[in-house]
């Protein structure tokens, strides 16, 4: 079982100052993943209460994607990793 | 085919013709030859220590590191197949050398994962098919493989958010109408082991 990626203060290294503004991890709309296994995989996840997981998904269907989780870039990498091994569709990004 | 039921205790059981059950071998074996690592078949134990406890994002990390470390830094280029390219998207958009970095190291661990749902999958799917009983964690490789099966038919199909739209247009002496109605199955018995596992 995956438990929700763990709220560690990760090294931080060159590229990525304590003064970077955070990284967020982005799931996007696919018409291939159901609804509620999308639901099911927030909630696995990133341990989400059903409702937030289902608000998040709704985001991803009616607005093509949505910010899933933010922090570290490495633990932005982790969770990408770990969707992937989902079959979400999702990806990295500085939060601007 | 019975759909999946929860069980007391966590976990989903389900029913199978045999004829469901060979068609299931079929595909998950197809994701396996694609996914399966390029340079060698080593897959390493995913839990080398026995029985499976829990499981933590540190040690999953860790597992992941040694794998990359098994299978060598992975190719920076997204596939060219397309299903391929879906099954192992990459992890920055409008970013190709952020994307090529972490493709790099982190390829060759999902490949691997993937293989492994997959091979659970197989292993808890009786060849005539009939009764199938997963706990928990076997249900959620499961979900995974059903998953990947589905996305590599639904890319081969080019299936739209109007994928019942799209089927009603064909005819059913169309030689896609099977896999259409193959793909719509395997959604049913995704949906109902969801459900089974909420």
């Amino acid at each position: 079982m995956s438990a929700a990626p763990a709220e560690v203060d990760l090294p931080r290294s060159a590229d990525n100052p304590v003064s970077d503004k955070p990284w967020v991890t982005i799931v996007w709309n696919d018409p291939v993943n159901l609804m509620s296994y999308v639901t099911y995989v927030f909630q696995h996840v990133f341990g989400y209460p059903k409702k937030k997981a289902t608000k998040l998904m709704l985001d991803v269907h009616h607005k093509g994607k949505a910010v899933v989780a933010a922090g570290a870039r490495e633990a932005m990498e982790r969770n990408v990793e770990i969707l992937h091994g989902y079959g979400l569709w999702a990806t990295v990004k500085q939060d601007k | 085919m019975e759909p999946f039921r929860s069980v007391r205790g966590g976990g989903a059981r389900a029913w199978l013709a045999a004829a469901e059950a060979s068609l299931l071998r079929s595909l998950v074996g197809q994701i396996m030859a694609l996914v399966e690592p390029e340079e060698s078949a080593v897959i390493i134990d995913p839990d080398p220590m026995g029985p499976a406890g829990p499981r933590d994002a540190a040690a999953d990390a860790e597992l992941a590191a040694l794998e990359a470390m098994v299978h060598g830094p992975g190719s920076e280029s997204p596939p060219e197949d397309p299903v391929l390219a879906r099954l192992l998207p990459d992890g920055y958009r409008d970013d190709p050398d952020s994307a090529g970095e972490f493709r790099k190291y982190t390829e060759p661990a999902l490949r691997s994962a993937k293989y492994q749902a997959a091979q659970e999958m197989l292993d808890t799917l009786p060849d005539e098919g009939g009764r199938i009983q997963l706990t928990a964690d076997q249900a959620l490789s499961w979900l995974k493989a059903l998953n990947d099966v589905r996305l590599a038919l639904g890319v081969r199909l080019g299936v739209t958010e109007e994928f019942e739209e799209q089927w009603s247009r064909l005819k059913p002496d169309n030689p896609q109408w099977t896999a259409y109605e193959v793909y719509a199955w395997l959604g049913a018995v995704q949906e109902s082991l969801v459900q089974a596992m909420n």
